[in-house]
């Protein structure tokens, strides 16, 4: 039994060793390696759309990846290599979009929400205020309860 | 009565915006390729990979490039709707085929069929990337001064050929 089940692990680990790919090979020199990891952490992956192009292992990725370093290497800057994905891909590969009108309700949206925010606490507050006041006591109930703390005094 | 008012209100709009959210795709990021010189290239053609073509080469034509590969599963769905539209003869199909291996996609259109005026060698997708290629299949419309002007994300189906590929390329083709 414990023959079966060995095998069957073994085959499992086989099976994913399969479907894995090859690695992006890294670039020689770290220092183009870091820039391209640190780039690479801002970019989608069109693919997998919630992985970075860092993170994900999908073929275009890998594409991607081997792109960037060689557009590093022979040298561009970091500004120049986001505009040709962006150019070819859409600012949906950019991890910070840029301010446009198009994605001014994404910038702005969570201002927007605290601007409402404050003004929904602020008209709050002013109907409760209003509220407390009209609760206020008549002059015969304000006797009544002076009366009722009095004896109370009385009784201490 | 009044104070469930706002929140069923907040509500409505929640499942609004949720209702909508699901009926967009997001896989469909719109291309900023659309009305943009479709990318230069010079590849091999698949068939005879001694000769190569170029887009320039479709210059004053309005012509159709498709994304294929045969590792690709979506393609398989999309090629019978493709083998019909050629029969058509309304528009050439030229394929790109995407980081694939020439005997795989050989046999693949000798048993599928090939809807194809010519396919050509995208060996290791440095094309693709040019025309912001992320899921294949994808198709390009493009004009006759070489300009893309559509370009569908995931199979052609009847539905998006008869309404939006045939009507454009009739107004294209003007």
């Amino acid at each position: 039994m414990m023959r079966y089940v060995l095998f069957f692990c073994a085959a499992l680990l086989a099976a994913a060793s399969l479907h894995a790919k090859e690695a992006v090979p890294a670039a020689d020199d770290p220092v183009v390696e870091k820039r391209a990891v640190t780039l690479e952490e801002q970019l989608r992956c069109l693919v997998c759309q919630n992985q970075t192009i860092a993170e994900s292992r999908a073929d275009l990725a890998m594409d991607l990846k081997k792109e960037i370093r060689e557009q590093i290497k022979a040298g561009k800057s970091d500004e120049q290599i986001k505009q040709f994905l962006v150019d070819r891909y859409g600012d949906f590969v950019l991890y910070k979009p840029p301010f446009k009108p198009i994605t001014a309700l994404l910038w702005g949206g969570p201002f927007l929400l605290l601007v409402g925010g404050v003004i929904g606490l602020f008209v709050y507050q002013r109907r409760r205020r209003g509220r407390v006041v009209q609760a206020s006591l008549s002059d015969d109930e304000q006797a009544r309860a002076e009366a009722l703390l009095q004896s109370n005094e009385d009784r201490a | 009565m009044k104070r469930f008012l706002i929140p069923l209100g907040i509500f409505v709009v929640l499942v609004g915006f949720l209702a909508l959210g699901l009926r967009l795709n997001p896989r469909e990021v719109p291309s900023p390729l659309i009305d943009k010189p479709a990318p230069p290239f010079t590849l091999p053609e698949l068939v005879d990979p001694q000769r190569s073509f170029s887009q320039k080469d479709m210059l004053g034509k309005v012509w159709m490039l498709n994304v294929w590969a045969s590792w690709c599963v979506s393609c398989r769905e999309e090629h019978p709707v493709l083998v019909a539209f050629s029969k058509r003869n309304i528009v050439p199909v030229y394929g790109l085929n995407y980081k694939d291996d020439r005997k795989d996609a050989l046999a693949w259109l000798s048993k599928l069929g090939n809807p194809y005026t010519m396919s050509i060698m995208d060996r290791d997708g440095r094309i693709g990337i040019d025309y912001g290629v992320y899921g294949v299949p994808e198709t390009y419309v493009i004009d006759k001064q070489g300009v893309i002007r559509y370009k569908q994300i995931g199979p052609v189906t009847p539905e998006v050929l008869e309404a939006k590929i045939l009507p454009l390329v009739k107004k294209l083709q003007g």
